[in-house]
């Protein structure tokens, strides 16, 4: 079958802050660019982020990136490398002033300046007291974020692909990645995109987890693909949970619920958080309240028929404060929970938020694999930037207003780094005979398979076993048993059936190609949980507790490395992390406490 | 309505940017939108062209859909 084949400089997949930040380089610099997208750019789920975006402006206090960079350290668990960590917080600033330049209207100060606000874990003379730090614009920096760069983008002549799926990664016989496979959705037709850069922007894979925050498109597309093409995936144990979303829907439940006085209680209505928190009770830090709840709910005292949540209750509030205080609160619970909550209390679990782990990069943003005892071997033509990728600054658990600035200033680094290597004159190389092959032979499959596994139940069969068995709070038995699961659920997913076989506008098909990105996540989730045996960051184990010899249950002796799993057989290896900044001392390893 | 159009107004409502939409648009075509007359469709099709934030606001109740094309389509969005 012949396949149209589009020629471009470069190819950028998602059309989120860091594919369009990149494409912004590129496109700026006079080359040829496309991005390709699920959904119109300002639909993309950086629209969602609220917080803002760190930077060390110093606008409203003193400031240093200095101190921000160790925020961010020791945010990470010391997982982060500090070479990337000190990259991203010295290029903040200039990355931020930029995007005001492109029209992004952040918010002022009386005096004209870019107003700062504080966030969790920004601090000042390392650690010690809270500073202002974060450049917002209301509540909607991302959506503000994404509508600057797309009207930039515009004016660059980046080419836009909407409504387009990008399927496989296109690599020659000698590793270089040469393009990718795509297609448009509403013909169905794949066609191939021959570049000499491609880069993938394309979010995190949060769909993983049956509660997530993630809008239903982060389906992990960049990582199912970069999989299937041999790249391995780094760190995927580490996922941030936040405590209270909606049970079953996932809507985010503002933490200032429980500090208005809304109090956690299970199936017996016991506050069960004056045994794990005697203390501050409800208002306990969030690892410490998802820990108990994930325990009341595993030791068979969650509510319900599959008794696999808890009551958030606020009943005893006056409805007025509740009205007042918490606006938005009463209509979230009527319509994801169909409970008000001024009568009744509200379903909650904890839900998925943030994938600290992804596709293995430089700090320049170039792919990076290990080969012949180099760790960090480029891959000839592949970058990638944003949640999806890996640098990795986030380490084991990211800070707040991070990931704004991770795909502000790793979008321009990757289109940087693209730039240059263009510049440096190679040519298109071509196509290996057989680029499309592997797409298609996937689309047939799915076309012409009878009596196959259905989209819908693989996909919930993948998201509970993800979050019962790799959730907020791991054990390690669950864990192994949620490796044999979970491979289980991946032998239904490369047999799915779809009933429409239709070419036009075929959402059946473009779902179930989803689902074969996200069990590639959930996969290599699983097996790096359950390998690493101790608690760090976000990855929080029963079995590695708290001791005088391990503080938070940490092992720097054995687990001060970061995971690369290998999904051609499922196998692990690690890399060192990188403590070595660019130019300052190392941040020196020190218990994490806040 | 034809099925092309049918499943592209379905990836307009199944993959927004804010979940909430997401869950919202997706129980409005399971349960409301066949009841719809041909016109009201095409009213629901207008609406989930709108930018997530506004329509949100519409549909969570933060601000009145004050515009009377729109208003009893938001309406019954917000009892489905």
């Amino acid at each position: 079958m012949s396949i149209p084949v589009l020629k471009f400089d470069a190819v950028i997949v998602g059309a989120g802050g860091a594919g369009l930040r990149s494409a912004i380089q590129l496109s700026e610099a006079g080359l040829k660019t496309a991005v390709l997208s699920k959904v119109f750019p300002t639909r993309s789920h950086t629209v969602a982020a609220q917080g803002g975006v760190a930077a060390s402006l110093g606008n409203s206090e003193e400031d240093h990136w200095h101190w921000h960079m160790y925020d961010t350290v020791k945010g990470s668990d010391w997982l982060g490398d500090q070479d990337a960590i000190e990259f991203m917080v010295r290029k903040a600033n200039e990355c931020v002033v930029e995007l005001e330049h492109y029209g992004m209207p952040f918010d002022r100060t009386d005096n004209g300046k870019i107003y700062q606000r504080p966030f969790g874990g920004h601090m000042s003379n390392f650690g010690e007291k809270p500073v202002r730090r974060s450049c917002a614009a209301a509540d909607r920096t991302g959506h503000a974020m994404l509508h600057a760069m797309y009207q930039r983008n515009v004016k660059a002549n980046t080419q836009f692909f909407v409504e387009w799926m990008a399927l496989d990664l296109i690599r020659d016989s000698e590793g270089h990645v040469v393009g990718v496979t795509a297609m448009e959705m509403e013909t169905g037709q794949v066609v191939i995109f021959h570049t000499r850069a491609t880069i993938f922007a394309t979010g995190g894979a949060g769909r993983i987890f049956y509660s997530s925050t993630n809008a239903f498109i982060n389906t992990g597309d960049g990582l199912g693909m970069a999989a299937r093409a041999g790249i391995p995936l780094e760190d995927m144990e580490f996922w941030q949970f936040h405590p209270t979303g909606v049970a079953g829907a996932g809507v985010l439940i503002t933490e200032g619920v429980r500090g208005e006085g809304g109090i956690l209680r299970n199936s017996s209505k016991e506050r069960f958080m004056e045994r794990y928190a005697p203390n501050a009770k409800d208002l306990a830090s969030r690892d410490v309240v998802s820990r108990a709840m994930t325990t009341e709910i595993n030791e068979g005292r969650g509510c319900g028929v599959n008794k696999d949540y808890v009551l958030l209750d606020i009943t005893h509030l006056d409805p007025n404060t509740i009205m007042k205080r918490l606006p938005g609160i009463r209509e979230i619970g009527l319509q994801f929970a169909g409970v008000d909550c001024i009568k009744e209390p509200l379903p909650v679990v904890p839900t998925c938020h943030y994938q600290m782990g992804g596709i293995p990069t430089h700090y320049s943003g170039r792919v990076v694999v290990p080969q012949n005892g180099d760790y960090n071997t480029i891959v000839p033509g592949f970058y990638a930037a944003g949640e999806c990728a890996c640098a990795s600054v986030h380490g084991a658990n990211r800070l707040g207003t991070n990931s704004l600035l991770d795909l502000l200033v790793f979008g321009k680094s990757a289109g940087d780094s693209a730039v240059e290597d263009l510049k440096a004159g190679k040519a298109h190389r071509e196509l290996p005979a057989d680029a499309a092959e592997k797409s298609l032979s996937r689309i047939a499959a799915l076309d012409n398979r009878k009596g196959g596994a259905n989209v819908h139940e693989t996909r919930l069969a993948m998201q509970r076993t993800m979050q019962n068995h790799a959730g907020v709070f791991r054990f390690g038995d669950m864990l192994k048993s949620g490796v044999d699961k979970i491979l289980e659920v991946e032998k239904a997913a490369r047999q799915l059936e779809i009933k429409d076989k239709s070419m036009a506008w075929n959402t059946a098909r473009t779902e179930a190609l989803e689902m074969e990105n996200l069990i590639e996540v959930a996969k290599a989730t699983m097996l790096s949980a359950e390998a690493r045996k101790e608690s760090r960051g976000a990855h929080v184990r029963d079995d590695a507790p708290d001791t005088p010899e391990f503080p938070n249950g940490r092992n720097d002796k054995e687990w001060l490395k970061h995971t690369l799993f290998n999904p051609v057989d499922n196998s692990i290896t690690y890399k060192p992390v990188n403590m070595q900044p660019l130019t300052v001392e190392p941040i020196a390893l020190k218990t994490r406490s806040y | 309505m034809e099925r092309k159009d049918y499943e592209r107004l379905r990836w307009r409502c199944i993959r927004r940017a804010l979940l909430e939409l997401d869950i919202t648009l997706t129980r409005f075509l399971e349960r409301g939108f066949e009841q719809l007359s041909e016109e009201e469709k095409q009213v629901f099709v207008e609406l989930a062209d709108m930018e997530d934030h506004e329509l949100w606001y519409w549909l969570s109740g933060k601000t009145e859909c004050d515009d009377p094309r729109y208003a009893p389509i938001v309406a019954a969005i917000r009892k489905s």
